[in-house]
């Protein structure tokens, strides 16, 4: 029965979990400087041995202020307080456990008519004030601290990376220790009164009640952390002010110092002892002590980034959720009690007579449970050992990742330009062999050309020495006559002539395209003329191989001049060699 | 998590040697140019080689670096503006280069009245960017320092512009005998010498805007 009721405060630690991390790695997570996963597991463990070791002190307070000794009440004590706080998250209203459990202990005051103790509650609404401005003297103080010190040491930028990624894991395990210490009494301190004597005893430590209670209410805030705070941690850190990483450090670990001087007895006993009042140990609000550490540094930059405008929020916040904690729990105590008659106070005398039967009838109060000890033993070795396994695995794995995928990239934009080198030279070489081609054939042309002009200019001259023998009145005409015809067909049918033409066309293909494009109107033979005209050839020469009359070739010469417009003092060959 | 020293140790490293590259190529550009100008061809030859290398190697350096900042998240806030820098530091190395190979391609004639200004131009379009170099290193130790770097990069670009106009206006207004195509080519070359201070210009103002983000 009493773990149903404690349900309220589980809830109440779930939401605390939920919302207070992001305080803690809000701004490491939100800025990459911390994984989210290994926040998690910081913050978790640590919320758990700081709520186990150090949890006590602030809950004596909440009892000074009103013990509610019937478990109905704590459990709707502790579910107003909590759904006051899921509220007005949703609300995006700044809100803390601290103010609404109070807020709710007074309405329960309220309604059973224990007077509340006004010392003490002023005493309570002092250290809320008092939480924020010390954490801003802590965060002013610090940060002058550490920007003194980087200054003198000239660290390197990415070594002070290094350094504050450390420095926020660490900070973050000690603000989630403070935050466990301080803020678990808010969560299932109100259970206290009303808590079965129970006592673990593993041997070599042993756990009581109120140390198992604790215990379960860490649990809950680190199930906060573990399923909800993903979302907070990732939207939090830079509402109110833009932070470095610096200053994010410089904050969590002011924040950090409130909460744990608010919770410390063994602080508050030194201060006692060389005479100074001892500090009253109240859960503060997590959030409350990050504000005033941020309020803090942005006034010394001269509070130009401060946003007043969340300030204001936040300041309502705190006059909000007291009042309507306390209003919901007072409606609530009404419900519980006349609808479903459930007890939420007791009769003060009836307390002290029901204590007095438990003492008669169980005259051994304390219930030392030894039984499970081996198993207990037994299953925390393992889940300690698992843990460790995993964790070593992960490690190393991601670290394997992180090696290959450098290494992996690199090898590719080293192959990429490997590919990228062959295919150039390959193509380079390509060109080569292409042009040396050209070169064969244009030289071969050169000598087809060559071949047929001498050829020609042979059988020219023996056709004018075989009219010379004709013209003889010996000589049988009739004979030389037939050898001559011979010849002329020679000079006109050649083989060797196609061949040239061929090569002529082909080699000059992409040279007719360009001649064709700027000068459409040219003829075949004028644009064979222009490709022999290219070749450097003159007119005579031309006139052999085309086998017409150097006249001819002149007069071709003169046309294709006109047709492109040549002015008197232009050169043909030079025009036509450009194009 | 616990390679964060050793990866951080290498990236430092690394940003040290990408430094010296860029630094050793803007000494082979000045080199290489007064080789030009004096004739001496094959040291110049010599000189393009040298900063094609460095060109390479510096390349190479920055993706490294690009690599293991975005691995390992170093410097997660300012990894982004950290790379922008270097890159655009890269831009000076990749200037000189192009610059000095331009001379080998264009081979320019720089007549000898010219020669001392487009030799004093030269210099100090250099020394602004000799000194955005250790003004980007201190960048990264000590950011106090940076702005009296920044101080000199800017004057040495501001002395570069009128240098560079007194060469130009020489060039077209009292040197009637060059041909217009020789004046064009001179103005191209003035103004590839200028560009090299205007590239350290960008890399101090962005240290400058640099340095206020990342102050604490």
């Amino acid at each position: 029965m009493f773990l149903f009721f404690l349900t309220s405060g589980l809830f109440l630690g779930w939401s605390l979990g939920a919302n207070d991390a992001a305080n803690i790695f809000g701004s490491a997570v939100g800025t990459k400087m911390v994984k989210f996963s290994s926040a998690v597991i910081i913050a978790s463990v640590f919320v758990v041995l700081g709520a186990v070791l150090q949890g006590y002190g602030a809950s004596q307070t909440l009892g000074d202020l009103g013990s509610i000794n019937a478990i109905g009440g704590a459990f709707t004590v502790a579910l107003c307080a909590g759904l006051t706080v899921f509220w007005m998250t949703k609300l995006q209203l700044p809100v803390s456990t601290s103010q609404g459990i109070i807020g709710a202990i007074i309405g329960w005051n309220f309604y059973s008519g224990n007077p509340t103790d006004l010392a003490v509650l002023s005493k309570i609404i002092g250290t809320w004030v008092a939480g924020p401005i010390l954490g801003g003297i802590f965060a002013i103080v610090l940060y002058l601290l550490l920007k003194y010190f980087l200054d003198k040491r000239r660290i390197h930028l990415l070594k002070l990376d290094a350094y504050l990624k450390y420095g926020l894991l660490i900070v973050g395990a000690f603000g989630a220790y403070s935050l466990g210490a301080n803020n678990v009494s808010n969560v299932v301190g109100v259970f206290i009164p009303s808590l079965p004597e129970i006592n673990l005893n593993f041997g070599f430590f042993s756990l009581n009640s109120i140390q198992l209670l604790f215990l379960v209410g860490g649990t809950s805030i680190a199930l906060g952390i573990i399923t909800y705070s993903k979302r907070v941690m990732m939207t939090v850190g830079n509402n109110l002010m833009k932070l470095s990483a610096e200053a994010a450090l410089v904050v969590v670990l002011s924040h950090s110092l409130v909460l744990f001087v608010f919770s410390s007895t063994t602080l508050s006993n030194l201060f006692q002892s060389v005479g100074l009042p001892g500090i009253m140990l109240v859960p503060v609000s997590s959030s409350q002590a990050i504000v005033g550490a941020i309020v803090g540094i942005g006034l010394l930059k001269g509070g130009r980034g401060i946003q007043f405008g969340v300030l204001g929020k936040i300041s309502l916040g705190w006059i909000a959720t007291p009042i309507i904690a306390g209003l919901t729990t007072f409606v609530s105590l009404f419900f519980m009690n006349n609808v479903f008659k459930m007890v939420v106070v007791q009769n003060e005398n009836n307390v002290i007579s029901h204590k007095i039967n438990e003492v008669i009838t169980h005259p051994q109060t304390n219930t030392s449970v030894n039984l499970y000890q081996p198993l207990l033993f037994l299953i925390i070795i393992v889940l300690i050992a698992v843990i460790v396994v995993m964790l070593v695995k992960s490690i190393r794995k991601s670290a394997q990742t992180k090696e290959d995928a450098s290494s992996e990239r690199l090898f590719k934009y080293e192959s990429q330009e490997k590919i990228l080198n062959t295919e150039l030279q390959k193509v380079n070489s390509e060109n080569a062999k292409l042009e040396k081609q050209i070169e064969f054939k244009r030289k071969e042309q050169m000598v087809i050309a060559l071949s047929i002009i001498q050829k020609n200019q042979f059988l020219e001259k023996l056709k004018i020495k075989i009219d010379k023998i004709i013209s003889k009145p010996e000589v049988k005409a009739e004979e030389l006559i037939t050898l001559k015809r011979l010849i002329i067909d020679n000079l006109s049918i050649d083989k060797e002539r196609e061949k040239f033409n061929f090569y002529v066309n082909e080699l000059n293909a992409d040279f007719y395209l360009r001649l064709v494009n700027r000068f459409p109107d040219l003829s075949e033979n004028e644009q064979r003329l222009a490709a022999l005209i290219r070749l450097n050839l003159s007119s005579k020469e031309i006139a052999s191989i085309l086998n017409i009359s150097t006249k001819s070739v002149e007069v071709n010469r003169h046309r294709l001049r006109k047709k492109i417009r040549l002015k008197r003092e232009e050169n043909l060959t030079e025009i036509i060699s450009k194009l | 998590m616990i390679k964060i020293f050793k990866t951080s140790k290498n990236v430092i490293i690394n940003i040290d040697e990408y430094f010296n590259t860029v630094e050793l190529g803007i000494l082979n550009f000045k080199e290489g140019v007064n080789n030009y100008l004096e004739g001496n061809l094959t040291e110049f030859e010599n000189n393009l080689k040298i900063i094609e290398v460095l060109e390479g190697k510096a390349d190479s350096i920055i993706r490294k670096i690009e690599n293991d900042l975005y691995i390992y998240s170093l410097i997660p806030n300012y990894a982004s503006e950290v790379l922008n820098l270097l890159e655009k530091v890269d831009d000076i190395i990749d200037k000189v280069k192009n610059n000095l190979s331009q001379f080998d391609v264009e081979r320019p004639f720089i007549p000898e009245e010219i020669k001392i200004d487009f030799s004093r131009l030269l210099n100090i379009s250099v020394k602004s960017a000799e000194n955005v170099i250790p003004a980007a290193r201190v960048f990264f130790t000590d950011q106090n320092l940076v702005k009296d770097r920044i101080q000199k990069v800017i004057f040495y670009e501001r002395e570069t512009d009128k240098l560079a106009t007194n060469i130009k206006r020489k060039v077209f207004k009292e040197m009637p005998h060059l041909k217009l195509s020789e004046k064009i080519h001179l103005r191209y070359f003035t103004l590839h010498v200028e560009e090299v201070s205007d590239a350290a210009e960008v890399v101090a103002k962005m240290l400058s805007s640099l340095v206020i983000k990342t102050r604490m």
